[in-house]
Parts: structure tokens; C-alpha cells; sequence
């Protein structure tokens, strides 16, 4: 079989979600077409170089719905021949088209792909697209349905994480991040983006707060403890589905959760004779990738089960990998993580991560991967694992080894 | 003469009027929805009929669907009964919509005759479904009118449109109280609600119903939902506002239902479905649901005891055929927290009451208990100063024994001591009627015993009542040995008089309820001292339908009880099972007595707000690794019961299954939507009910041994209400 390889992993600064963000005056097609084109041309493409674009977005409705992968195509530099593919795997959509790429590669089908995605959390809100899972009664109580905070909620409880250690990571989290930022850590893969007439519109990440400290996050209230406790009462749900649990441990505000951001990335991935053909460089192999689900209510274990996965099919071990970017949807998610291999904090997220820099879902999987590259160069280690965890249950993994 | 007959008047106003011969409130039944529908279509057609009122020949409209209908229907289906039972309910769609519709133009909503709805007093059910189908409904201001769809209550939905219907005319949230709670409402709050559009004085109601359909214009008949542009009212379910509604209401429900109840999943998803589609789409979506529902068992399950057996028991299904004992004057003896309560549901029945305790303010204190809640019931406008007067003038308090003359029934609730209670026995029987009847509250002596004090024991009976006794829908009528069938017959009068539900048991240990609840408790502290964890133990519980898992059942009724039920049982049976008294007592030493101390297997707040489980226990008790599965634990805390239930059978304490299922649901909350113990094991099904026992005796103890009857049932492949069925046959004997 084929190997696949990154060539370019690129992003864009992740502005804030919101009217005041940066990127707020950008639409999700031209952010899109933005990055698509600033890998085009740092890489020295022709307009049809690639087979596809294979783009993850979640919220596919409004500006983002209708195929917004043919949109943002089609807004580019890119040749209309390049036709454009939407996908959806929530949270993991950026790592997903990432994976679907490299596997169509490996698999014959084309040479070179471009795969991310992109999320403009402020311009079009997440949830506005629905969800069966959420609002079917059949499928909401056959799942057990909570919203994701309690789930995150749940993992605490369940795994024994209490409110400091979730703060302190995430304080660690803003720590790193800003070093990073400081050290010039993203300067192989932050593109900035510019209007029509070059003229800059955001050049760094602006959700970042490395002021925060124990204290200041200790003065915020659990986000999900009214909505556990009182209305609707997910708790409930919670118990249900965990009966030996006697009570739900609130412990996530906006301070150790990802941040809502608006945002983009991409990465370049094609063969070994894709590489030959355009001049371009072999940065990593993509070794494996898989994905898999998990229990919905508990809804973001699933990096555990899926790296368990992933090292089963590869033959590796945990103590094998060297790097490890673990989504920071909420510091449970990290912990859990953390604790379930006993893997080193020193080893994972060591640039920070979403609860610091924001997680435009369906970019996020994308910028990891590329963060997980750039580390694996910059510290020279060999091999690297980024995982997501991923709504209703699911789990998303990829290693990539250097060459 | 038919359900349904019409008359047309000269303004040209057919009138329908719904009047079932020889029944005091109107029921529907297959051949009156026909005829109804005969009618309907005559008047649509009838050049000289301008429009349609649609009432009743009684003072109430209809009180709902003839459930016999559906049993019947069901049969006649046979193996195809979900076809039958669809097929059935279509058709009432297809007549309502008839009325819904009136004869106008699919594609303009021209051409339609007004129809409205009169209704004279209480409707529920398919009655108010009808009502929903009309254009317009009038009601008059009876004040012992109520009106509302109160299906879910016997584990059922409005099925007959209703659901569509009103969900679709005020909205999902909107809609919740009266499809998903069940509230039946006032004229007034009816209103408000929009289940009706007037209110009217009663001898104005037919005037006012005619001249609202001749003077109703085309757009007046046409719903808004066979027109153009409809939206639901707060939002269909992909709405942002009915987004958050139908998520919200989807956690509530199934955090309320525990996932036990089908009905209510059902009936939201009805609403859900619906809302996504044009109105006939939904119907069918309705119908389709409600035919999931119908075929479930544990909706039969529920109709059967919470409907149609409670209402046979309160109606004297096992009562003596002797004259009417209905009571006059009742003597309460001890004015403690039972007596005064019974002393409150009795002058609230129109009773004559005489409370008497030892001391004066004792007894003044057992009468101000009912002043209390008469104050409670004005605060929420439910009792008037009249009213109050009227209840509070019927009962005398006193400490003098002469004033139980004229008593025709007393009701002792004193210490649970055999001596003082012998003592009042013969100082009440030498005043009250001599042909009276004497009745002891006791929860744990056995009646036999209590009557050898009387001096007439055949008219010595049990009436236990169960805490707090205003609330409490139960009461368990003991029969001791001598204990004659006027005695049955006054005890079945009086809990009729003050409108709860009566079993009757013969008298062994504990009776029925309490011979039930204690090894449910029992399970539920042994599993503590295995190292179960307390939590799964009390989820466990609730997620089978329980009220309340057994350790916070023990925490209300208090440890010292428990621990005094356990010395005297033990003192009394040589081969009494001791294994939870080392938990109880060492909670007793403790201090830890329920809450009544603040402190029991829960901790609590300066409030009495539980907090948690106490820390104490799992510092006594480690918790097992792994912990057993939920279904293992729900199984031991029901077989637990159930098995106590079929020995009250085999040993004739329990005399009908009926009695055993229904004071089960009213007596302690036994997982209602199962029916009760034996709808339960009808439900496993006795083989594999049998099965179970097998199993969990080998893993647990002889206390789940397999009763001989369920056994001989299991080979036999019988079910206890084929075998026991209800009536007369249902006698185990």
C-alpha cells in the first residue's frame, strides 16, 4: 500500500467567537478560501495539483451549510476541477478530513488532498444546526442525552478529578500556551490572514488570557450545575445512566473548558510521487488513524478507547509515542486521559491548547496535527498521536512518525 | 334508544346529544362513535341544517373511552392485534376529522358547517377529544366541573387526537400540564388554557352554544392548522425556542418516568414527530404511538389496577352482601399524629367525629391538626371559611368516654401496647352502639389477639391506615378470626365514606403491606453489609419505579422501628433471619435513627434537606470492586417483595390478586407501572419468574426460594390474572 505523508500544515490565529473577535467580519467560504489559497501558494501548486478538498465543519447550516467545502473551493484559487467535500465528525472533523485523506491516498485514489476545515463559531452559533440526538424523545432518552458539560461533569465524578486539578490544568494550559507564543513555536504554521487588499486582519491567537491564575478562576461558578441540578436536571439523566454514582461533581466553567473561536486550517497530504512531482518535502508519515464509538453520555471518553484502538492495530505501545495532543474540550478530558496511560503531563499538549486558545470545531482536529508536527520537529521526536474527543461518543486518533 | 340521538331545531341548529342509557356518566363505545358518526354526516347533509351542537343528556359530558372497547378489540384482532388496534383508532380520526373538517373544501376551507361543543360539566378523556375536534367549546361554569386528558395517569396518552390537537394549538411547553401531568382543570383555568373558549351559565349553555354556530363565519371553522403559513405556537422542535423546550422536556420526562413509564416517551414523541409534519401525517403518528403504548403490558398493567380494579374495590367488589353500614358518628380513640388524621379524613366526609385522648390538649392538639390543614387548603383556595367551620364543628375533642355514645364505629389508635389497648376497648364498648363496630389501627399486633379484650370479637375488626392518613390513598381492612361480615361491611362503608381505597386481608403477621415492605427494606441493608454501593442500591430502586429506595424508606419510617420490629420478631420467631440486625443496631447505638434525628443512612442539613449518603457507612461497609449489575440489584429489592406478595396469597392472607395489586401501588409505591406484584410477575412471566428465584436462592438464600404456587404456575404456564383473573374467580381459595 501507499504511504501518505504531510507536506504543509497551516492555521490561522484563532480569533474570538464573537462580535468583537477579529475574525468575526470574515465569512466561513473566504477564511476558508484564504487558507486554501496561503497553502497553495507557500507549497507552489497549480490550480488542479490536488484530487480534492476534503473540509470538516460542523455547523453546516447558513454560510456553512450547502457543501461549504465546494464553496470555499470555489472562492479560491483553486481550479473549479477540484470538486470539494463537507464531512461532519464534530469536534474531530478537522482530524477526520486529515484521516479520509491520507487513506485515499494510501488507497490509490489520488495523489495529493488538502484536508482541515473550519469553524466561525461567532457567525454562525453551534447548535443552530440541530441535532435528532438531542431533541427526538425516542433517541434523546434511548441515549441518555446530556448536554456536553455534564458529560465532562461525569468524567470528573466518575474518574475522581475535582475542581483544582481542573483549574490548575487549565492555568498550566494559558502557561504554555503564551510560552509558546513567546518562544515562536507557531511560526511555521500561523499564517495571517489579510483582507482583499493585503491588509492584516488577524495575526495571532487573541482568545488567549496567560493572566489566569487559581484565584481568578476560582471565583467562577460551575457552568453546568443549574441545568444538572434544577432545569431541566441532566443529573438525573447522569444517574441513570450511572446509578453508582450518587451525585454529579460540577466542576467546568468557561475557565477550564475550550474557548469559542472562529477559525481555519489545512494540511497538504499526498504520496511519496505527489511529493516528487510538486518538490516538496516528506514532513511526516501518517502512520495510522482510526476512529471509533463510545458510551454517548459519558460522550468525551473517547480518546482513551480509541488510542487503546489505535496502539492495538499499529502493534504499539503507549510508551512508544513521544507527543501527544489531547483536545482540550474540557480539562476532564485531558486528565482522564492523562490518568488512563499514565502518561506524563510534560508529554502532552505541550504548547497549551484549546482551553487556552479557543477550539473552532471543525478546524481544531487540523490544528492540532499540525501543532503536533511542529513540536515533533521543533523537540526532534519521532513520533507523535493527536486524539479528540468527539460528541454523542465517538473518538478520533492519528500518529504520525517524521522522515 | 342509541348513545347519540340528534334533534334539529327551528333555527336550524341540529343538536347532538350524547346521553348513554343507564349510566350515570358518559362513556364511548365502538357502536356510539358510529352512530355518532351517522349523525354527523346526516346534519352535514341536510339542507335545513345550518350548523351543529354537539352536549350531553346528563350534567357531565363524558368521563371517557369505554376501556372494555379496547379489550374487546384486542380479542376479536387476535394474533394481529396491533393491526386491529391501529385500525380502530384511525377510524376515530377519520371521525373527528370529519367533525374538524365539516364538510369544507380540501383545497379553499369553504363550504363547512359550524360545529360546537356544549358541555354541561366534568369531561375527560375522548370526551374532551371530541371537544378539541369541535370548532368551538362551551362550558358551563358547574363548579364541580373539570375538564382535562388525564390518560397518562393510567399509563396511557390522549390517543384519539387530543395529543396533535392541543400540543398543536398552544404548544409543546404549554400543553405539558394537561397531556403530560394529567391535570384535569376547572371551567375558569380551562379556559386560560385554551382547552375551552367559554364559560357559561349553566341554563344559558345551549342558548350561547347555538348562537356562536349561527353566527360563526367561514374563517371561524378552520383550524390553523389546515391553513396555510401554520406555526406551532413556542416553536416547533428545530425553532431555537422549541429547541431548547423539547430538549428540556426530553430530560424532565425521562428524569420523571425513570425510563419505566412508556406512555410519556410516547406521548413526547407524538408531539415531536408530529410538529414536523402537516396535521394528518401527525394523527397517524399519533395513532401509531398510541398503538405502541396499547400493546405494551405494562399500560394494561396499570389500566387494570390503577383504573379499572381500584375502582372495583372502592366500589365493594369484595364486600359482604349485607345492608348499607354507612357511618354515622365514629369514635376515635388516641389523638396522636394517626388518630388525628383519621379524625380529619372523617369530619371532612361529613362524619360526626368524637376524638378522645387522655389528656385534654392531647386531645385539642389531635383536633388542631385538622385545622391546619383546612388552613392549608384555603391558603391554596381549595376550602372555604364555611367549609372549614362546617368540618372543625363535627369533631369533638374530649377526654370523656360517654361522649362515644351513639358511636356506630370506633376506630382505636392508641400505643401499640396490648394492655392499653384492651383497657380502651372495653371503656369504648360499654358506651358506643351496642351493635357498633370496634376497630383497631394497629400496624403490628395481630387482630385475633387484640379482639380476645372485646366482648363482641365478630365486631372487632382492623382498619390500618398508612401515613400520613390525608394523603395516603390506602387502607388495609384486617379480618381476625372472628371477625363477622358486618364488621367487613362497615369497614368497606367507612373507607368508601371518606373516598380512599380499601384491601381486605386476613390477619397474619404484618398483614399485607408491612409483611411486603420489611424485606424490601431488608434487602436493601443487607446488600449495604455485602458492599454494595449505597447509591447504586437506592438508584436501583428508583429506576424500577420505587418512590423511594429502601434506605431512604428507612431513614423516614427511622432505624429505632426497624430495630424494634427486629427485637420483637426475633423474640417471637425462632428461625427469624438476623443478618441486617448488626447493621440496625450499630445505626441505633449511633444515633442515627432517620430523619427524625437528622442523621440516618442519609446525612442532613439544618434544614432535613438529605445531603448524601453518610460517610459512616462506607468507612463501615467498603464498597465491593466490581459492583453488581443494576438489573441483579433491581431483582433482588422486587423479588424481595413480590415473593412475600405470592406467600400472602398461598397462605390466604390475601384473598383477591386484585387487592394484592392495588394496595401494593396505593400502600407503598410498588412500581406502578408494573401493576403491582403479581401484574409484575405476569410480566416476567411465571416460568421465568421461577427461574429467577432459583437463581438468586442459589446466590443469595432461601428467602428467595421459589413459592410452591409459582411453581405449580410455571409448570403449568399460567399467569396470575389467567389463573386468578378478577371477580369472583380471583378468590384464591
Amino acid at each position: 500500500m501507499t504511504d501518505a505523508y504531510i507536506y504543509d500544515a497551516i492555521r490561522t490565529p484563532r480569533g474570538k467567537g464573537r462580535k468583537d473577535g477579529a475574525l468575526h467580519e470574515v465569512t466561513s467560504a473566504r477564511l476558508s478560501a484564504f487558507t486554501l489559497n496561503t497553502l497553495k501558494e507557500r507549497n507552489n501548486l497549480s490550480g488542479h495539483a490536488v484530487e480534492d478538498v476534503i473540509w470538516g465543519n460542523v455547523t453546516q447550516v447558513m454560510e456553512q451549510g450547502g457543501c461549504l467545502a465546494r464553496a470555499a473551493v470555489l472562492a479560491s484559487d483553486l481550479d473549479e476541477s477540484i470538486p470539494g467535500l463537507a464531512i461532519n465528525r464534530f469536534c474531530a472533523s478537522g482530524l477526520e478530513a486529515v484521516n479520509l485523506a491520507a487513506n485515499q491516498v494510501k488507497g490509490g485514489a489520488g495523489d495529493g488532498y488538502i484536508a482541515g476545515g473550519v469553524e466561525m463559531m461567532g457567525r454562525v452559533a453551534m447548535g443552530s444546526d440541530g441535532a435528532a440526538m438531542a431533541v427526538d424523545p425516542q433517541l434523546a432518552m434511548d441515549s441518555y442525552f446530556v448536554p456536553q458539560g455534564i458529560s465532562a461533569d461525569i468524567i470528573a465524578t466518575e474518574y475522581g478529578f475535582n475542581r483544582d486539578e481542573a483549574d490548575q490544568y487549565a492555568v498550566e494550559s494559558q502557561r504554555r500556551a503564551k510560552a509558546a507564543w513567546d518562544d515562536n513555536r507557531f511560526g511555521k504554521s500561523v499564517i495571517t490572514v489579510k483582507d482583499q487588499n493585503g491588509l492584516t486582519i488577524l495575526d495571532r491567537d487573541e482568545y488567549m488570557r496567560p493572566e489566569t491564575d487559581m484565584q481568578s478562576l476560582g471565583s467562577l461558578k460551575p457552568a453546568f450545575k443549574e441545568m444538572g441540578e434544577v432545569m431541566p436536571g441532566f443529573d438525573t439523566i447522569a444517574l441513570m445512566k450511572y446509578p453508582h454514582l450518587e451525585a454529579i461533581n460540577h466542576i467546568h466553567h468557561a475557565g477550564n473548558s475550550s474557548g469559542i473561536v472562529d477559525g481555519a486550517a489545512a494540511v497538504l497530504v499526498g504520496s511519496k510521487e505527489f511529493g516528487e512531482k510538486w518538490g516538496l518535502k516528506p514532513r511526516a508519515r501518517i502512520r495510522a488513524n482510526t476512529k471509533i464509538g463510545t458510551d454517548p453520555t459519558i460522550n468525551l471518553t473517547g480518546p482513551v478507547p480509541v488510542t487503546e484502538k489505535i496502539l492495538r492495530e499499529t502493534g504499539m505501545e503507549i510508551g512508544d509515542i513521544d507527543l501527544f495532543e489531547v483536545n482540550e474540550a474540557f480539562a476532564s478530558v485531558v486528565l482522564r486521559f492523562m490518568q488512563a496511560f499514565d502518561v506524563d503531563h510534560d508529554k502532552v499538549n505541550v504548547n497549551g491548547g484549546a482551553i487556552a486558545m479557543g477550539h473552532p470545531l471543525g478546524a481544531t482536529g487540523a490544528m492540532i496535527l499540525g501543532t503536533l508536527l511542529d513540536e515533533m520537529e521543533r523537540a526532534d521526536k519521532e513520533t507523535g498521536l493527536a486524539t479528540l474527543c468527539v460528541a454523542a461518543g465517538m473518538g478520533s486518533a492519528t500518529i504520525l512518525e517524521r522522515v | 334508544m342509541t348513545d347519540f340521538t340528534m334533534e334539529v331545531h327551528d333555527d336550524g341548529v341540529a343538536v347532538v346529544t350524547w346521553d348513554v342509557p343507564g349510566k350515570s356518566m358518559n362513556v364511548l363505545n365502538r357502536e356510539a362513535f358510529s352512530t355518532c358518526e351517522d349523525l354527523i354526516d346526516e346534519a352535514l347533509s341536510r339542507d335545513d341544517v345550518k350548523g351543529i351542537v354537539i352536549t350531553s343528556g346528563k350534567d357531565t359530558f363524558a368521563g371517557g373511552m369505554d376501556l372494555n372497547t379496547l379489550a374487546s378489540i384486542r380479542e376479536e384482532s387476535g394474533d394481529d392485534a396491533a393491526q386491529g388496534l391501529f385500525d380502530f383508532i384511525m377510524n376515530g380520526h377519520r371521525i373527528l376529522r370529519k367533525i374538524e373538517r365539516a364538510g369544507m373544501e380540501p383545497k379553499t376551507n369553504k363550504g363547512g358547517k359550524p360545529i360546537a361543543c356544549a358541555l354541561p360539566g366534568t369531561c375527560a378523556g375522548i370526551g374532551t377529544e371530541i371537544a378539541l375536534a369541535c370548532h368551538h367549546r362551551i362550558m358551563a361554569d358547574n363548579p364541580k366541573a373539570k375538564i382535562g386528558l388525564p390518560e397518562i395517569l393510567v399509563g396511557l396518552f390522549p390517543g384519539a387526537g387530543g395529543t396533535t390537537r392541543y400540543s398543536r394549538m398552544v404548544g409543546a411547553m404549554a400543553a405539558a400540564p394537561v397531556l403530560l401531568e394529567g391535570k384535569m382543570l376547572a371551567p375558569k383555568q380551562a379556559k386560560s388554557a385554551s382547552l375551552i373558549d367559554e364559560v357559561v351559565p349553566a341554563d344559558e349553555l345551549l342558548a350561547k352554544a347555538k348562537e356562536w354556530v349561527l353566527n360563526a363565519g367561514p374563517n371561524d371553522i378552520v383550524k390553523p392548522w389546515d391553513t396555510k403559513g401554520y406555526k406551532m405556537p413556542g416553536g416547533a422542535p428545530y425553532h431555537p425556542a422549541g429547541f431548547m423546550t423539547f430538549v428540556g422536556a426530553n430530560a424532565m420526562i425521562h428524569g420523571k418516568t425513570k425510563g419505566v413509564y412508556p406512555a410519556a416517551k410516547a406521548l413526547l414523541s407524538a408531539v415531536y414527530e408530529g410538529a414536523l409534519v402537516d396535521f394528518d401525517t401527525a394523527l397517524r403518528i399519533e395513532a401509531r404511538y398510541f398503538t405502541q403504548v396499547l400493546m405494551n403490558p405494562s399500560s394494561s398493567a396499570m389500566i387494570r389496577s390503577l383504573f379499572l380494579n381500584k375502582e372495583a374495590l372502592e366500589k365493594g367488589a369484595n364486600r359482604p352482601d349485607v345492608p348499607d353500614q354507612k357511618v354515622q358518628k365514629v369514635g376515635i380513640l388516641g389523638a396522636g399524629m394517626m388518630g388525628a388524621g383519621i379524625a380529619y379524613v372523617s369530619a371532612n366526609a361529613g362524619i360526626e367525629v368524637v376524638l378522645i385522648d387522655a389528656a385534654q390538649e392531647s386531645a385539642d392538639k389531635g383536633k388542631a391538626y385538622s385545622e391546619g390543614l383546612l388552613d392549608k387548603g384555603m391558603k391554596r383556595g381549595k376550602v372555604t371559611e364555611e367549609k372549614k367551620a362546617q368540618v372543625l364543628d363535627r369533631i369533638t375533642a374530649t377526654t370523656d368516654y360517654d361522649a362515644l355514645e351513639g358511636c356506630d364505629l370506633i376506630v382505636e389508635a392508641v400505643f401499640e401496647d396490648p394492655k392499653v389497648k384492651a383497657e380502651v376497648t372495653g371503656k369504648a364498648e360499654a358506651v358506643m352502639n351496642q351493635d357498633g363496630i370496634f376497630a383497631t389501627n394497629t400496624s403490628t399486633l395481630p387482630i385475633t389477639m387484640l379482639a380476645k379484650a372485646s366482648s363482641r370479637p365478630e365486631q372487632f375488626i382492623g382498619i390500618h391506615f398508612f401515613s400520613p392518613v390525608d394523603k395516603m390513598l390506602l387502607v388495609e381492612i384486617i379480618k381476625g378470626k372472628e371477625t363477622g361480615d358486618i364488621a367487613v361491611a362497615k369497614a368497606l362503608d367507612f373507607v368508601r365514606q371518606i373516598r380512599k381505597t380499601p384491601i381486605v386481608v386476613n390477619d397474619e403477621r404484618f398483614f399485607y403491606a408491612n409483611r411486603c415492605i420489611l424485606p424490601y427494606v431488608n434487602e436493601g441493608v443487607r446488600m449495604v453489609q455485602e458492599g454494595v454501593e449505597p447509591a447504586l442500591i437506592e438508584n436501583a430502586a428508583k429506576l424500577v419505579g420505587m418512590p423511594l429506595g429502601p434506605l431512604q424508606l428507612t431513614d423516614e419510617t427511622s432505624i429505632d422501628l426497624g430495630a424494634k420490629i427486629a427485637r420483637a420478631t426475633k423474640a417471637g420467631d425462632p428461625d427469624y433471619d438476623d443478618t441486617t440486625d448488626e447493621l440496625i443496631f450499630w445505626m441505633e447505638s449511633e444515633g442515627r435513627l432517620g430523619r427524625k434525628a437528622n442523621a440516618g443512612f442519609y446525612s442532613y442539613d439544618e434544614n432535613g434537606k438529605r445531603t448524601g449518603i453518610w460517610e459512616g457507612i462506607e468507612a463501615r461497609y467498603a464498597s465491593n470492586d466490581p459492583q453488581p449489575e443494576l438489573i441483579e440489584v433491581q431483582h433482588r429489592l422486587l423479588f424481595a417483595q413480590v415473593l412475600e406478595a405470592v406467600r400472602a396469597l398461598e397462605a390466604g392472607v390475601l384473598m383477591d390478586i386484585r387487592e394484592g395489586d392495588v394496595g401494593a401501588i396505593l400502600g407503598w409505591g410498588f412500581a406502578p407501572w408494573s401493576g403491582g406484584p403479581f401484574g409484575w410477575l405476569d410480566i416476567l412471566g411465571t416460568a421465568y419468574a421461577a427461574e429467577r428465584c432459583d437463581e438468586l436462592t442459589a446466590k443469595y438464600g432461601e428467602r428467595f426460594a421459589c413459592p410452591p404456587l409459582l411453581r405449580e404456575m410455571a409448570e403449568k404456564g399460567q399467569s396470575f390474572y389467567g389463573r386468578f383473573g378478577t371477580g369472583v374467580d380471583s378468590k384464591a381459595a
